[in-house]
């Protein structure tokens, strides 16, 4: 550990000790290196390829959906699936292949953009905790613990049920948890690498503590950052289809993976198929950014690697 | 020792009066009362009666005064959805089937987790070791919800052998408990598996060998030893997410445990049930927590309190 992780610094150390030589190597070869190092972890590209179908079916749900996901046609309700209805219709005869199509939409904005918040706070407050120490560090520490201490569901649930569902809210809810393992994180790689001697350097130079956390520990830690984030897509992304399950997430007719699996419960003994294709894609998605993350992870940061 | 369990205790009742100020304003930014005209048409005595009886028409500080007093005693009022019962006795009944699910659960997932990590472990990069992988992934992966759905799928639609529901014997047990246990136990099995592979090739481990010691004995006595820190580090936070109850679980297997009530409490602006579920999911996180610290000293002699 200790051995692997001084290589590490001194890696990250060469980079930045030589600029003149190594300004063209600066860009190609760590990054080069990491995807050498994603593609030797043999499910990593699964995850990628996944992901990427994911963001395909998302972005292009208006051309690859059959029917507008909206749209009842009481005609051909709780049809099985057929030729015309690829996962057959719900209850009020709604293309079901459509629904599910549009809820790609869901799920991923959702879980992109409630870990952009998340990271942005995050970061900011283990930077805050991290760099000042002291009182504010103390400050913002008992809040995670308190929040931490908190299941994540209820409160997401209780959130929810202050401001209302919908979209906007869900997302609101599910950042305000979720940048506490970024804020953690943050904190915990900051305190480990103030104390490297590139930083005791910087700081004999005469550089400024601002500049030491931009310029030198914010580009150290980052790796673990981006694994995390990755790894905090899914969990927002399952927070989503938690909240929509239990009827207080995405309101209809937007079509949500976890609101279609809540709704399917009831008649699940008739209509398997409502169950089964949001249930399906739900954990396809899941398995996606996890394998992702797990591959970013062996490849952006070789401390961790098992 | 003693000073740094009561530094602990001290955080802990930090962190007790963090979370109901949290949750004692949220349930009151909550729009609407439990007794709005919506819900109960009343004629405004008798509102005026019921918010008194209650002490809702007190100021908010006063109410969490009057609330946090009333606790220290462990008297949390009537629940407003279950009238007659106070918060403490609903509780009492949902929460042992909450209980039952997550001890159930532990007992499943914790032998299930620490064989399957050995196995992989000790059969490293056959197929045995991948499956074990494998399955431990989808466990982690896959929301119980999800597990739960194609259970059911699986069991109750296609081959009829389980009913789809409900808490009475053994045969309501399995799929829920199976559900909720992959989660848990494919963490500690991937742990275990990193943390047995580690201490396999350490030197002590080497040296039992070199004077004779069975196999068997070197795996107890020395690898399973030293790979409990890691492996405590990640199933002591397991336990009180068991022990709290599962909304999901217990709204697709129609449970009647505590996890329901979660939802409906805030629902109905049960706001004596909402304050006293969230100190009690605080207080199991945090034992949990202090707990699993005390068990690093029982188990590791090199761990010393830092001073």
């Amino acid at each position: 550990m200790s051995q692997t992780g001084a290589a590490a610094a001194s890696l990250a150390g060469e980079v930045r000790i030589d600029p003149a030589q190594t300004r063209g190597a600066r860009q190609s070869s760590p990054a080069r290196e990491a995807w050498w190092r994603f593609r030797a972890n043999r499910l990593g590209p699964v995850g990628l390829a996944i992901v990427v179908s994911l963001v395909l079916l998302a972005v292009g749900a208006p051309v690859i959906a059959p029917y507008p996901y909206d749209k009842p046609d009481f005609g051909a309700a709780w049809q099985f699936p057929s030729s015309q209805h690829l996962m057959g219709t719900d209850g009020i005869g709604r293309d079901f292949f459509s629904r599910i199509a549009y809820g790609a939409r869901t799920s991923l904005a959702i879980g992109l953009s409630a870990q952009a918040i998340a990271l942005t706070l995050g970061i900011a407050l283990g930077l805050a905790a991290g760099m000042q120490g002291g009182r504010i560090d103390f400050a913002i520490m008992r809040l995670v613990d308190a929040v931490w201490a908190f299941p994540r569901m209820l409160f997401a649930i209780m959130i929810l049920t202050v401001l209302g569902s919908g979209f906007g809210n869900v997302l609101l809810a599910i950042a305000l948890t979720g940048w506490i393992p970024i804020c953690r994180l943050t904190r915990a790689q900051l305190l480990g690498q103030r104390e490297q001697d590139y930083v005791t350097a910087a700081r004999a130079l005469g550089a400024s503590e601002a500049r030491i956390a931009r310029v030198h520990l914010l580009p150290n830690i980052l790796g673990p950052i981006i694994v995390a984030l990755t790894l905090g897509v899914p969990e927002a992304i399952f927070a989503e289809a938690g909240l929509s399950f239990l009827g207080i997430g995405i309101n209809p007719p937007i079509p949500s993976w976890g609101q279609m699996v809540g709704e399917s419960v009831s008649t699940i003994r008739f209509y398997w198929h409502l169950a089964l294709f949001p249930a399906l894609m739900i954990g396809l998605t899941m398995l996606g950014f996890v394998l992702l993350g797990d591959g970013l992870r062996d490849a952006l940061d070789p401390r961790s690697q098992s | 020792m003693g000073r740094y369990i009561l530094l602990r205790l001290a955080g802990l009742a930090g962190v007790l009066i963090i979370v109901s100020l949290i949750t004692f304003c949220l349930m009151h930014l909550i729009p609407g009362g439990p007794y709005d005209e919506e819900k109960m048409p009343l004629s405004e005595e008798a509102k005026a009666n019921i918010l008194r009886s209650y002490g809702l028409d007190k100021p908010l500080w006063q109410q969490y005064v009057l609330y946090v007093g009333n606790a220290l005693r462990f008297e949390f009022g009537y629940s407003y959805q279950s009238p007659g019962e106070t918060v403490t006795q609903l509780i009492a009944r949902v929460w042992t089937v909450s209980l039952q699910l997550g001890a159930l659960t532990l007992a499943v997932a914790i032998p299930l987790g620490l064989g399957l990590g050995i196995l992989a472990a000790s059969h490293r990069n056959s197929w045995l070791d991948n499956l074990v992988t494998l399955l431990a992934t989808a466990g982690i992966v896959l929301p119980t919800f999800v597990i739960g759905i194609l259970l059911i799928l699986l069991f109750s639609n296609t081959l009829h052998w389980l009913p789809t529901g409900g808490w009475e014997g053994p045969s309501t047990w399995i799929m829920p408990v199976t559900a909720y246990a992959l989660g848990p136990a494919g963490i500690i099995a991937r742990y275990t598996r990193t943390s047995v592979i580690e201490g396999i090739g350490t030197d002590y481990v080497r040296t039992a060998r070199a004077k004779g010691l069975s196999e068997r004995a070197i795996m107890w006595r020395h690898v399973l030893r030293n790979a409990a820190i890691p492996i405590l580090t990640i199933a002591g936070p397991l336990v009180p997410d068991l022990l709290t109850g599962s909304i999901f679980i217990e709204t697709i297997f129609r449970i009647p445990g505590l996890g329901s009530y979660f939802v409906t409490s805030v629902f109905q602006r049960d706001y004596p049930m909402i304050m006293t579920l969230a100190l009690l999911a605080a207080l199991v996180v945090s034992l949990a927590y202090l707990s699993t610290d005390l068990l690093y000293l029982m188990i590791d002699p090199r761990i010393r309190l830092a001073s």
